[in-house]
């Protein structure tokens, strides 16, 4: 249910980075651990895009898995919640991956002319 | 028309977080520690505030001899001890509320200083508090007259675990009536506090909830966190929470 809050948030950072110019695409990295539903972020991002130089844009949305690295040296992909080591039972395992939630780039299109003046 | 690609590689939420460091920075200054307090709607966040200054475990300010304390006056003191007792704490409240000031009330007739954030624009409204809205309530707080500010985050298990707001801690309430898998079904706000309050444990005779199960799922999705068990009802178990509020408002400040 917070992808509306995230998708006004990744519309305001696109925005902030496009200029003048209309976005037609936003690339993101959704980390398995923000718990981001990809349909939900879509539907609200182009809701909220409307009106803004970010209508019609496609969100482009790259899941990454969340990865915990245990200091017994243990590595593993976390597939349901359960954060404290499978082979020793440390609860200080750090997350390696899985909880970014950033824009990586966006693709603006200007038109010449008035990009010139 | 020309198409170009940006890049961009920004945090989502760096906006917010930004703001919620100038609000930190203005806390700070102000020696106020700030405590952001999050549940689901009903789990009893005001309640358990309410239990907590009705029983004087914290005290307003302008109540008793720190009345006329500004920051800084205990060191000019020769000789001065700080008071250790949870109660010498002056406190007020950031209510945070979709709709309506029924919770402020509630503080207010404690004689509590609190303010009334609303996130309703028109019918509807956030379902969260973000830095911006806590950001736009500062000039409404009396930062000078107190140590510990409570801004108690609109109900909800998911949006408030996004966005910081400027606090020094997060506390989260779950209670007996919600169910023991809820730390399995909200991982992130579970992982997104620094203490766990299990309140409502009056009513643990007529609800199926195991305790031991509750804090079993707890333990796996945030290893080790602090948890205590509370009932707002009864005060069982509150004068814990005082004094881990009261905790939070004796640290020094953090650096930047």
């Amino acid at each position: 249910m917070h992808e509306l809050a995230l998708a006004r948030a990744i519309i305001d950072t696109a925005l902030a980075h496009a200029g003048e110019g209309r976005v037609r695409r936003v690339d993101v990295t959704v980390g398995a651990l923000r718990q981001v539903v990809p349909n939900s972020l879509a539907f609200n991002f182009e809701l909220l895009a409307r009106g803004t130089p970010c209508e019609g844009a496609r969100l482009a949305q790259r899941v990454t898995p969340a990865r915990l690295r245990c200091e017994c040296g243990h590595e593993w992909e976390l597939d349901e919640p359960s954060f404290r080591c499978p082979r020793c039972g440390s609860g200080s395992a750090r997350v390696m991956g899985g909880d970014e939630l950033r824009v990586e780039s966006i693709e603006v299109e200007e038109d010449l002319c008035t990009a010139r003046r | 028309m020309h198409r170009t690609k940006v890049r961009v590689a920004a945090d989502v939420l760096d906006a917010n977080d930004t703001i919620a460091r100038a609000n930190r920075a203005d806390f700070d200054e102000a020696c106020v520690r700030v405590v952001n307090l999050m549940s689901a709607p009903g789990a009893g966040k005001t309640s358990l505030l309410e239990r907590v200054l009705a029983d004087g475990l914290l005290r307003a300010p302008g109540d008793g001899d720190h009345s006329t304390r500004t920051p800084g006056d205990a060191d000019e003191r020769p000789g001065a001890m700080a008071d250790e007792r949870p109660g010498a704490i002056r406190v007020g409240v950031l209510e945070g509320d979709v709709q309506g000031s029924l919770d402020a009330e509630r503080i207010a007739a404690l004689h509590v200083p609190v303010t009334q954030l609303n996130t309703a624009r028109g019918f509807g409204g956030e379902c969260h508090l973000d830095a911006n809205m806590v950001r736009s309530a500062l000039p409404a707080l009396a930062l000078g007259e107190m140590d510990l500010l409570v801004i108690e985050n609109v109900g909800n298990l998911v949006c408030p675990a996004e966005f910081r707001v400027g606090e020094d801690a997060r506390a989260m309430i779950a209670s007996v009536t919600e169910g023991e898998d809820k730390p399995l079904k909200y991982p992130l706000m579970f992982r997104a506090c620094e203490l766990v309050v299990v309140n409502k444990l009056d009513l643990l005779a007529h609800v199926d909830f195991s305790v031991e199960d509750f804090l079993a799922n707890l333990d796996r999705v945030n290893p080790g966190v602090a948890h205590m068990l509370v009932s707002a009802r009864t005060g069982e178990g509150v004068g814990a929470f005082a004094e881990w509020l009261a905790g939070v408002a004796r640290r020094e400040p953090l650096p930047a």
